[in-house]
């Protein structure tokens, strides 16, 4: 990729003397920004403390699960809890995690772009995100929405405390945000891509941003009906999903789930293209089956909006219909193992460094390996009919949303934090998170499958003695996973202050971000730039620079 | 030859938490979650260590020949191999899985039928003489029994382990369970659905007797009367009968023998008349009306409750053909 001034690595690092962060100071200047990098700030800052929320929320749930009586917190309490938890890690940090932090900084970087197509679209998605936060969270202290994420009628609507319409409200407006990011990512790549950046040159990370806001773009709004549909009911009392007056209950379960499962892929898709990254830098070596890597997004993408019915084989919808969902979700695979095949053979022959980010990017591998296999198990009609509603449910989506969404989250933050801030992280520290983090989720999680063959139910406040032991494994396991999550957010804000000076491009990769400034400046790039070669091609890389010998 | 014994060990461990198995059904779900723990441990190991050797034998200071060319052609036929092959995989997993579920879900045909009644927190059971229970279920051994659940509130779910079997219990509707307990005992009971702030505490017991045990149990409760006969009074009570049966004067459809059959709608369409017909046509009367006849009946919703709807439709089931016209 010519045309840009390739920074000079032997000169010792210095921070540009203008960059993004640097131009100016003021509060307005922050909240007025439209400037992709500053709104990716924004958001990082928001989903970091509703991810704190959400996890202290969790904390307290592992602690009452020590004992099988309900000795810590009241029922109430505790259904508060998880609801609280559920609804914030999905609507408030997991699904805008990825995409609006480092889709939104990374986006027009990688594909040479000085900002998104619509730049004050993108700082309107922030202020609607933080409408619905801000209506959740009153939602919190108005009262208690106690009816879980899943928001199931008429439980939802009739029988639990009015908060958790308040609740949905909160969602409902928050998806707003959703549909704008996703119109901008869509038109962004589009419409911005440098000369020379074709669609088969762009890097994995945008494609996964481009298949996870097409996804974005056709669920999000069904979940805005339901949810409109379920306050509209529940203020105008009408019947549509009041068993009561003659609505359907389990027509509620369609919609929800018609959107909330291909939300698991808008979860899951950013984790990949996150994960594509690294384990290409951190192997020097040419993503495996790029082309495959590239449809086997968008097949997901597609086929996860006919899985929905995989949630209620034991709901109450005909036995044809849960054979159908059952076979399309095993379809729906297919492309998830391909992708696990292609890291591993992109990995073989290559030059493997162990920095942060790679040990991210080897345990998403593992965890989203354990998660799926696990998935399809629950996937057979004929065993899911045994496990639906259990733990080892618990387990199973919490590999795939934690195990794998989360970690490529932390892998992404480690390796881009230097181009972000300018910074390096202490590498040692980075390391030590990523193994606790490791091995606190699998101690976390693990005993849950267990749990969940044991037969123990979801959402249980209280539990039979039988099931403790395996209880207070996984509460062992939460100290050492909430250690590995303390550490980074610590050592992070160390780094602002003391880190090392970060050069332009700390791991040696080719993407366009790395070939500007860290931070980079205002508008990205100070050169015009001009894309003429494949991604990841490291042997070129090495050819022009010489061996790459690890980070400075 | 390790990795399976690896899968093995896997299968030793869960071995220890698994609930025991009382029904024949159960043995077979535990069979194919055996299987496909094993593979999928033999799988994970597999890809584990190649990402292991894969990582140490090809680290960065490790010198290896790194030559690795592969042209488009071949790299889309390897990418092809492997895809076909999970592919075939998975279409037999979700056989083994279809083939179990199509035979767990398939309504027997004969069957001791006993109601149940979800209800925020309990649950409610009704055996075929009247006999009621709360919370726990009385069952004989090596019979098969079929569950006619329902819920008056939110929706339950009906779970017990040792059974391998589950179900959602729907308010509004009406919903099936049938299992075939082998092994006498007690058995734990959950309500497996989020069901509000005492859903922990919605659990129970099912209690599986030997035949004669079950049959002596049985004749020592105390009997209402059984759900037909209780039916007929309600039948009566609430002027269906006005209508509904022998020579009443008002046009509306007799309903002796009816239950089962097909009958055609105003609009065209046809229906079977079921449990869940016959609870719509009680509480909305104007939904699908059968052809022939004016929508004049009145709704009677807020005057039944799901139990009295369960015992009228108990008593139309039943109901003497002598009746008929």
């Amino acid at each position: 990729m010519s045309a840009v001034t390739v920074p000079d690595v032997k000169r010792p690092p210095h921070f540009p003397e203008e960059h993004y962060l640097n131009n100016s100071f003021s509060l307005k200047s922050w909240l007025t920004t439209t400037d992709h990098k500053r709104i990716a700030w924004l958001f990082f800052v928001a989903l970091t403390f509703m991810f704190f929320i959400g996890g202290a929320a969790a904390t307290v749930m592992r602690l009452e699960l020590l004992t099988p009586a309900g000795d810590l917190v009241s029922d109430g309490s505790y259904a508060r809890l998880f609801s609280t938890h559920g609804i914030i890690m999905v609507w408030f940090f997991l699904i805008p995690s990825i995409p609006n932090t480092f889709g939104n900084f990374l986006l027009p970087m990688m594909i040479g772009a000085k900002d998104m197509a619509f730049p004050r679209i993108n700082l309107l998605s922030w202020y609607v995100y933080m409408l619905g936060a801000g209506v959740l969270i009153g939602a919190l202290f108005a009262g208690s929405p106690d009816a879980g994420w899943t928001f199931y009628t008429p439980l939802s609507t009739q029988y639990t405390d009015p908060a958790t319409i308040i609740a949905a409200v909160g969602v409902f407006i928050v998806g707003f945000s959703t549909i704008m990011t996703a119109i901008n990512f869509i038109v962004t790549t589009h419409r911005l891509r440098a000369p020379g950046m074709t669609w088969f040159r762009l890097p994995l990370f945008v494609w996964s941003m481009y298949a996870v806001a097409i996804l974005m773009l056709l669920a999000t709004p069904v979940l805005a009906i339901t949810l409109l549909m379920v306050t509209v009911q529940h203020w105008l009392g009408i019947a549509i999903f009041n068993p009561a007056m003659g609505g359907d209950p389990l027509l509620f379960q369609h919609m929800f789930w018609f959107y909330s499962h291909p939300a698991v892929y808008i979860m899951l898709i950013p984790a990949m293209g996150v994960v594509s990254e690294l384990i290409t830098t951190f192997s020097r070596k040419q993503v495996f089956g790029y082309e495959i890597m590239v449809f086997s997004m968008l097949m997901i993408s597609l086929a996860s909006f006919f899985v929905w019915g995989h949630h209620m084989f034991v709901a109450g919808e005909s036995v044809y219909s849960a054979l159908i969902f059952s076979v399309m979700t095993f379809i729906v695979s297919v492309p998830s193992a391909i992708k696990i095949f292609n890291w591993t053979t992109t990995m073989y022959k290559g030059k493997i460094s162990f920095d942060a980010p790679m040990l991210y990017g080897v345990s998403f591998i593992g965890l989203f390996l354990v998660g799926g296999l696990t998935g399809l198990i629950l996937a057979m009609t004929g065993l899911d009919m045994n496990l639906h509603g259990t733990y080892f449910v618990i387990a199973h989506f919490h590999y795939i949303m934690v195990g794998g969404a989360v970690t490529a989250y932390m892998g992404a933050l480690h390796y881009w934090w230097p181009k972000i801030t300018g910074r390096m992280y202490p590498e040692m520290w980075g390391r030590a998170a990523a193994i606790a983090i490791f091995v606190g989720f699998n101690a976390t999680f693990g005993p849950q499958y267990l749990l969940g063959v044991a037969g123990m139910p979801r959402r249980y406040h209280t539990y039979p003695p039988v099931y403790q032991v395996l209880n207070e494994a996984s509460t062992a396991g939460a100290v050492v996973l909430a250690v590995g999550y303390a550490l980074p957010f610590c050592y992070l804000i160390w780094s602002l202050r003391y880190g090392k000076i970060a050069p332009p491009n700390p791991w040696g990769a080719t993407g366009l971000e790395w070939k500007t400034a860290s931070p980079p400046p205002p508008h990205n790039f100070e050169e015009p730039v001009m894309v003429t070669d494949k991604p990841y091609d490291y042997i070129k890389y090495d050819a022009e620079h010489g061996e790459w010998q690890g980070r400075p | 030859m390790s990795v399976w014994i690896i899968s093995l060990l896997a299968d030793g461990v869960i071995v220890q938490f698994l609930p025991p198995a009382a029904t024949p059904m159960a043995h077979l779900v535990d069979q194919l979650f055996f299987w496909m723990v094993g593979i999928s441990g033999v799988v994970a190991m597999a890809l584990t260590a190649a990402i292991g050797i894969v990582m140490v034998r090809y680290r960065r200071g490790a010198k290896r020949n790194r030559k690795f060319h592969i042209n488009k052609k071949r790299e889309l036929w390897v990418e092809f191999t492997w895809s076909l092959i999970v592919f075939v995989a998975f279409m037999a997993f979700f056989y083994a899985g279809a083939n179990l579920y199509v035979k767990a879900f398939s309504r027997p045909a004969q069957a001791l039928r006993i109601d149940v009644t979800g209800k925020q927190w309990m649950w409610k059971f009704e055996h075929p003489n009247g006999a009621r229970e709360i919370d726990t279920l009385h069952v004989p051994v090596n019979r098969v029994i079929e569950l006619e659940m329902s819920s008056v509130d939110v929706i339950h779910d009906f779970d017990v382990p040792a059974f391998r079997v589950k179900h959602d219990v729907v308010p509004g509707t009406h919903m099936h369970l049938w299992f075939e307990p082998t092994r006498v005992g007690s058995y734990d009971l959950y309500c497996n659905q989020f069901c509000g702030l005492g859903h922990s505490k919605m659990r129970g017991q099912i209690v599986v007797m030997k035949q004669d045990e079950y049959a002596n149990w049985l004749q020592h409760q105390q009997v209402p009367g059984s759900p037909s006969e209780q039916g007929a009074e309600l039948f009566r009570a609430h002027g269906c009968s006005g209508c509904h049966i022998g020579n009443a004067t008002v046009h509306a459809p007799h309903l002796a023998g009816i239950y089962g059959k097909t009958v055609h709608l105003s609009d065209g369409t046809t229906k079977i008349v079921d449990d869940a017909y016959i609870r719509d046509s009680i509480l909305f009367p104007k939904r699908d009306v059968v052809a022939g006849y004016p929508p004049i009946m009145p709704s009677f919703r807020g005057q039944l409750s799901e139990g009295e709807i369960q015992l009228i439709i108990s008593y139309i089931k039943a109901m003497p053909h002598r009746y008929k016209r």
